[in-house]
């Protein structure tokens, strides 16, 4: 096994192409779980994390641009006011040590159906940002991701940043787990009351192979709860029942929709 | 693969196994096991560490991602052969049982105490929420934090 440490993104598009079986790595709170415990021995790493190019966040016009290194301590710390929704997301995420090290492009390289950086990105209309030496593109993150753990990044590519027009609407995040901190979802949800928009907005975690946005006209508040329910594709496992993920989320909606739409 | 850090200070070299962690290589490698191995997949905070003067679980961090930069670990936090006042405290108060899970809360406590010098009950909670002591000592633990943050 070997480490491949680019300084510059051009030097990681180039390493990208020529080693697509090396595994990208930036915080390494999900790569060294894998490693630590020997499930997967990967022929090479490709480590992101000397590459400023993806650190930190930028607004280019009324876009935010969010660096594939931003981690969920900074997305807290500034995206408050911007993304209120995602920064909530971000306290959920682990304990300390792990919102310090962890990242958006790592969430989203992993694109587990419990990603809690998901809904609120989707209910915020976000969009992929993808690199390789071949140039460019931007997918939804709706299409970006494509099932449990599997998304639309292909082998030559990388995740340089998540690009979202902040619709500055009221919004949150709740979670289920049994206690406040180092929990993966048990069901998770982001909800926005866009009044410019006349929309509701909401997307589910942990209740379907990936997180999914469900929209519907403000003016069908009252059925919203069950709408999302309903939307949800939700399986029992060691977490949690589908029966509870449905009923969680029924009460998720109402509770967020009191947050926001009152 | 050869990896050159600083940890407490002092530049060090280590020879590491590109998939080895940076828990691993302190411990094995450099000679300092006071960062604890129990969890190995960042849910204890047993092997808490600062990287560049961030907590971080030294569990989750590659070796070779520490190379160049700058570790502080429990062995590094006193001083001329005193304690830190984190590490006091906890010994006052009587936060040690077993003592596995005290290396790392000192970290994070001393950690919090420099951003944070004098926290709420809910900052506390919050900081410490990813170290876990399974002597279930957390009552003392919380009144060593608090001494400390007197003391400070
Ligand atoms: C104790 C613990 C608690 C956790 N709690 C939560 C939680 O509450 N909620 C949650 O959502 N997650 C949680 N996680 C999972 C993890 O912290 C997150 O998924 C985090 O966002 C991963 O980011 P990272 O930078 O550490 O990723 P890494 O481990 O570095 O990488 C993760 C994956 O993404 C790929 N990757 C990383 N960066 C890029 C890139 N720029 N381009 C392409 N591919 C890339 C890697 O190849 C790998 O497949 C937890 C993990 C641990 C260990
Ligand atoms: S050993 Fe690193 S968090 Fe448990
Ligand atoms: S003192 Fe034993 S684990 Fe905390």
């Amino acid at each position: 096994m070997d480490v491949l440490t680019p300084r510059t993104l051009d030097e990681a598009l180039r390493l990208r192409s020529e080693h697509p079986d090396a595994w990208p790595i930036d915080g390494g709170t999900d790569v060294l779980v894998e490693l630590n415990f020997d499930r997967a021995r990967p022929p090479a790493l490709l480590n992101l994390s000397e590459i400023r190019e993806l650190k930190g966040w930028s607004r280019e016009n009324g876009t935010l641009r969010l660096g594939a290194g931003l981690t969920y301590t900074q997305c807290r710390q500034d995206l408050r006011d911007v993304l209120p929704a995602l920064a909530e997301a971000s306290r959920t995420v682990g304990s300390p040590q792990i919102q310090n090290r962890g990242t958006l492009g790592g969430n989203l390289g992993t694109s587990s159906p419990a990603g809690d950086s998901l809904p609120p990105l989707l209910v915020e209309g976000a969009e992929v940002e993808l690199a390789s030496v071949r140039g460019e593109r931007r997918v939804p993150l709706e299409e970006f991701l494509v099932g449990p753990k599997r998304n639309a990044m292909l082998a030559n590519e990388l995740i340089v940043a998540v690009r979202v027009s902040p619709s500055g609407a009221r919004q949150t995040f709740m979670k289920v787990g049994p206690r406040n901190a180092m929990v993966i979802a048990v069901a998770s949800l982001a909800l926005s009351a866009d009044r410019e928009r006349g929309e509701l907005r909401a997307a589910y975690g942990s209740a379907g192979p990936v997180p999914k946005l469900v929209t519907a006209p403000l003016a069908e508040r009252a059925s919203f709860a069950e709408r999302v329910a309903e939307a949800a594709q939700p399986i029992d496992d060691v977490r949690g029942t589908a029966v509870y993920r449905r009923h969680a989320l029924r009460v998720l909606t109402t509770r967020a929709l009191e947050r926001c739409a009152a | 693969m050869r990896i050159t850090l600083t940890v407490n200070g002092e530049e060090r070299e280590a020879d590491v196994w590109a998939g080895e962690s940076l828990l691993f290589a302190l411990r094995e490698r450099l000679g300092l096991p006071g960062s604890k191995n129990a969890c190995e997949q960042g849910e204890c905070g047993s092997c808490s560490v600062l990287l560049d003067g961030v907590l971080v679980c030294a569990c989750l961090v590659l070796a070779a991602q520490a190379e160049g930069h700058e570790v502080v670990t429990v062995e590094g936090l006193g001083s001329d052969g005193r304690l830190h006042a984190v590490q006091e405290a906890f010994v006052q108060t009587g936060a040690v049982q077993c003592g596995f899970c005290t290396p790392g809360l000192v970290v994070a406590t001393a950690d919090l105490l420099a951003r944070r010098p004098d926290p709420s009950e809910d900052e506390i909670r919050e900081a410490l929420s990813g170290n876990l002591c399974r002597c279930t000592g957390y009552a003392k633990i919380f009144d060593a934090v608090r001494l400390a943050a007197g003391a400070a």
